[in-house]
């Protein structure tokens, strides 16, 4: 240890230099988001709340074809189909149990004509197991909901896929 | 100040025209009265300091991670302390099974009381001590070595394996500080006199540049500038402080020797370190930054050059926990023992010999 080492050592050097880190960042603009008030931009690709779709005259997307049940490695997706007045096939019953769902989107790909997407949406809750059990009338409700979000993230994806 | 107390409460009791009757038997009672009230106007705001000193805590050391931290609690997370305080108040307290019960709780108790009695000898300002000791210095050593024991019985009393490290370490670790403390303050000793705080912080009044209007030049921090660093050092040692918080150490022995507490007995610990920090500033100014003396000659002195001190010192210790990564066990020996230790032996014969030298500045 020399003499330069030795009055380093005593006049704190090295801690002042420490010191003088901690107080520049203490001025810092600070990284957190302030979470209600402030919110991160979210994907396009945002995989949330689902929403079964209309076309723009009002008629479901949904046929009825299973894929998206077949899809879900979770098996939270429960579809019965049947004929309607007018000779078509459609869903009877399309529920989503979200306690199960985890969120990998496969139903979304599997989906022929864009029907069950998943939204930016996810903010939402339930106060018993009951309320996370997604109707057909609550998702069609979601999608009319949600539809211009759900478009205009649809149009933002859309040259990548 | 008595006087003026009084008076106002005789005011009062004369809006009901009852003064002559209250005072009638209230009169042997004022004596203790006015004692009680002396000491709540201590306690009261030292716990209030206490609380707010673990917001500040949060804040700062937050701010120097490049975060908020607690902010929701009311305005800038204000009533955070509150909230806590009465989360651990609802909390129960365990007894763990094999933990001596007499012990396990004589141990929080002890370990706030010495914290809080040493206020009694604080001077706030000209005159304002509970008790202006002429030994006050050594009633002071006197009381804060009595904290050792709060940590050490905690550790043994909880029959844990954790508690019992870290009360070995504290026991080690705050008697060998406290040796480094002891020769520095005799530095300060020699140069004002006495043993008496209050007589301690005039004597810091004195002096060439006193005499100029900058009283901070005087003041014993920069004649005694070694023992000043020594003494700060050894203060954030003293009361278990990052970076030489080995005694608990929440990642190798979790929390040392709080680990079995809970609520309420717990918050006593936590509120006997938090006291300590004051209490350490409030030393620390008193002995080196001149107490309640105003740094220049113009501005009036007073207890808000004494909190301005405080607090300066307690952002010292908040700033030193976010900076600096905790000593090994070996390093602090090494430090308190090989360096500490022989600095003060060495500078107490340079403060004599300067003293007894021509150019002595402390006549």
């Amino acid at each position: 240890m020399g003499v330069r080492d030795l009055i380093q050592t005593f006049a704190l050097g090295e801690l002042r230099q420490g010191l003088a880190v901690t107080l520049r960042y203490f001025f810092a603009p600070k990284f957190t988001v302030r979470y209600p008030e402030e919110k991160t931009p979210a994907s396009p690709r945002f995989r949330g709340l689902h929403a079964l779709r209309r076309y723009p005259n009002g008629e479901e997307r949904c046929i009825a074809c299973k894929l998206c049940e077949a899809a879900c490695p979770a098996m939270a997706i429960t579809i019965e189909s049947a004929e309607r007045e007018d000779g078509s096939r459609r869903t009877s019953r399309y529920d989503i149990d979200l306690t199960k769902c985890i969120f990998c989107g496969f139903c979304e790909e599997a989906c022929p004509v864009d029907a069950i997407v998943e939204t930016n949406v996810f903010e939402y809750h339930g106060e018993t197991r009951g309320d996370l059990y997604y109707t057909k009338q609550m998702l069609l409700a979601n999608g009319d909901r949600y539809e211009a979000a759900i478009a205009k993230a649809r149009a933002a994806d859309a040259k990548y896929r | 100040m008595e006087d003026s107390v009084l008076q106002s409460f005789q005011w009062f009791w004369n809006l009901f025209g009852l003064w002559d009757w209250v005072w009638g038997w209230f009169a042997p009672l004022w004596p203790l009265t006015w004692w009680i009230i002396k000491i709540l106007a201590i306690f009261v705001p030292l716990l209030l300091g206490v609380a707010y000193l673990t917001w500040l805590e949060r804040r700062v050391i937050g701010f120097m991670q490049v975060r908020m931290g607690p902010n929701r609690v009311g305005w800038f997370g204000l009533l955070q302390p509150i909230a806590d305080g009465l989360k651990l108040f609802f909390k129960e307290v365990i007894l763990p099974a094999k933990a001596d019960p007499w012990l396990f709780f004589l141990a929080p108790a002890l370990a706030m009381a010495p914290a809080v009695t040493v206020w009694a000898v604080i001077p706030f300002f000209d005159g304002g001590a509970l008790a202006d000791l002429d030994a006050g210095v050594l009633f002071l050593l006197a009381v804060t070595s009595l904290g050792v024991y709060g940590i050490i019985i905690a550790g043994w009393a909880s029959n844990s394996k954790y508690p019992f490290l870290g009360s070995m370490r504290s026991a080690a670790q705050m008697v060998s500080y406290e040796i480094a403390m002891g020769l520095a303050l005799v530095c300060v000793l020699m140069v004002s006199n006495s043993l008496n705080l209050t007589d301690i912080i005039r004597a810091q009044g004195q002096g060439v540049f006193a005499d100029y209007g900058a009283g901070f030049l005087s003041w014993n921090w920069l004649p005694l500038l070694p023992m000043f660093l020594v003494y700060l050092i050894s203060g954030v040692a003293e009361i278990n402080r990052a970076p030489f918080d080995v005694v608990e150490g929440e990642s190798e022995i979790v929390a040392g020797h709080m680990v079995e507490y809970s609520g309420m007995a717990f918050a006593m610990f936590f509120l006997a370190e938090y006291a300590n920090m004051i209490l350490v500033s409030a030393l620390v100014s008193i002995f080196f930054l001149g107490g309640w003396l105003s740094p220049v000659g113009f501005l009036p002195d007073g207890v808000h050059w004494l909190s301005v001190k405080m607090f300066f010192i307690l952002l010292c210790f908040l700033w030193f926990r976010a900076t600096f990564p905790r000593y090994r066990y070996d390093q602090i020996m090494r430090l308190g023992w090989k360096v500490f230790v022989p600095l003060c032996l060495l500078w107490i014969p340079v403060v004599g010999v300067w003293m007894m030298s021509p150019f002595n500045i402390w006549k």
